[in-house]
């Protein structure tokens, strides 16, 4: 990272350097709480809360924190975040706080939210962490959604909870596909939508770890 | 200032100072919140039991449900007498705040089930039940019961709403569950819900259970169709486990004998 401003801190996660997409952090949550899109907004609203927020408080504190001790730091840190984000969850958005259960409290264990604690706010100022949390979180969002969007419209045949296409439960025309509705099915999509993010963006493609070398001695047939 | 910040000292004061900072903000988030999610939390109940009871309509207002939860008496029943307990012999004020499936993990208030009589898969059953009892003019209109028992991957917890004969079915709902989603979680299904309606829980003695869920559905001349309901496609275990745990509880180990004190007008 050569030079670091504000715009690019906040934009670059989203497609760039989006943190499930390129760096594979974050999967467990993507994988659990995206089968319908408004818990997903909901856990998107606290991830890029909690991420927002720790980043500041670590970079306001950076410079006093000794170096020994600063993962646990940061940990602390985090993990009261995400507590008074469930408390106030549980306070005013009860039903979805039901339908998120763990998953908020399993905020803490994202990585993403320690990974830019560590790899960002430790080096950099308060107003610049904070926006990169922001960002980071937004990035994280994307994804979410747009796996969401795919295992509702699917999975369920509606969207925010409201039918779009009418199932046959219900004595619609479409047979919902059962697999969206379970964790798995977040894998493949996410498998896609890497495949079509790094097609888009060929520069996001790893070097492979290593190549065959030519044959050189002749076999016996 | 690089230097100074690695002493030990320096480390301790910084992780004392934080966790003093982190604690404050915690617990005065947790304190003051309290009221709001207490709120919420017996809102949801009173949900639940209303939806159980076929009185919810879509888009009903907080005011409007605790209006129409006014409605019932909530009373405290001890399952082996079928006789109601007061309250206050329990040291609480309000029955509300009985918690029946906290009592079900104290040895004090609850027994623990032996394998043939546990149908319901549920280990310990507490004492004493929390139900609600909706009267009209002196006569039993309706009685909320709560049930729970095993399906296939959780624990189902709901209510069940029975008529002013303490025989007829007139809803029944979970509120907690996490079966299959797409099979055994249609349980929600308001569909399937409603399969429910007008069936009877005993035959003409009112002595066992007779609740069965069904392969193939249930025509109109299936024989005994008015305690048979259509089990859900796909989710044989989640079916069983919904007619083990309605059997469970309308059983003498279960509310029996309390809806017979409450047919014969005992209680």
């Amino acid at each position: 990272m050569a030079e670091v401003t504000a715009k690019k801190v906040l934009f670059e996660p989203i497609f760039n350097n989006n943190p499930i997409a390129l760096q594979i952090l974050g999967i467990c949550s993507a994988l659990a709480v995206t089968s319908s899109l408004s818990v997903t907004m909901v856990m998107c609203i606290s991830v890029i809360a909690v991420t927002a927020f720790s980043n500041l408080f670590v970079s306001v504190v950076r410079s006093q924190i000794p170096n020994s001790i600063r993962i646990i730091v940061q940990m602390t840190i985090i993990a009261s975040l995400v507590i008074v984000v469930d408390q106030i969850l549980r306070a005013y958005a009860y039903e979805i706080s039901k339908q998120l259960s763990v998953f908020v409290g399993l905020i803490i264990t994202n990585c993403i939210v320690m990974g830019r604690a560590e790899g960002f706010a430790m080096q950099n100022g308060p107003w610049l962490s904070f926006l990169d949390g922001i960002g980071n979180g937004l990035g994280y969002s994307v994804m979410l959604i747009v796996l969401a969007f795919v295992r509702e419209l699917l999975g369920s045949g509606s969207l925010f909870g409201v039918t779009i296409l009418p199932v046959v439960n219900d004595g619609g025309w479409y047979v919902p596909n059962g697999l969206l509705l379970l964790p798995p099915s977040a894998f493949f999509i996410i498998g896609l939508s890497i495949w079509g993010l790094r097609s888009w963006k060929s520069d996001q493609v790893e070097e492979p770890d290593y190549r065959l070398s030519r044959q050189t001695t002749k076999e016996a047939f | 200032m690089a230097k100074k910040k690695e002493t030990v000292t320096r480390t301790v004061i910084v992780a004392l100072a934080l966790c003093i900072v982190c604690s404050v903000v915690v617990s005065s988030a947790a304190v003051l919140l309290k009221p709001a999610q207490v709120t919420n939390r017996n809102l949801d109940m009173k949900t639940n039991i209303l939806a159980a009871a076929g009185m919810l309509e879509p888009g009903t207002t907080p005011q409007e449900i605790e209006e129409q939860f006014q409605k019932f008496d909530v009373k405290l029943v001890d399952l082996d007498s079928g006789t109601y307990v007061d309250p206050s012999s329990l040291g609480l004020k309000d029955p509300m705040k009985y918690d029946q499936y906290k009592a079900a993990s104290d040895p004090d208030m609850s027994e623990s089930l032996s394998s043939s009589e546990d149908i319901a898969g549920i280990k310990r059953q507490a004492d004493i039940a929390k139900v609600f009892v909706l009267k009209e003019d002196g006569k039993l209109k309706r009685v909320v019961l709560p049930i729970h028992g095993y399906g296939l991957w959780s624990t189902l917890y709901g209510f069940v709403s029975l008529e002013g004969d303490a025989n007829t079915i007139e809803g029944l709902g979970f509120y907690q569950q996490a079966e299959t989603p797409g099979l055994g979680g249609e349980v929600d299904n308001p569909k399937w819900k409603a399969l429910w309606v007008g069936k009877q829980v005993y035959g003409p003695d009112l002595e066992e259970p007779q609740i069965q869920l069904v392969k193939g559905g249930v025509g109109p001349n299936a024989k005994d169709k008015e305690h048979k309901v259509d089990a859900l496609s796909g989710a044989t275990l989640t079916s069983r486990g919904v007619q083990h745990l309605v059997n469970f509880w309308m059983s003498e180990r279960g509310f029996a004998p309390y809806l017979k004190k409450l047919r014969e007008g005992e209680v």
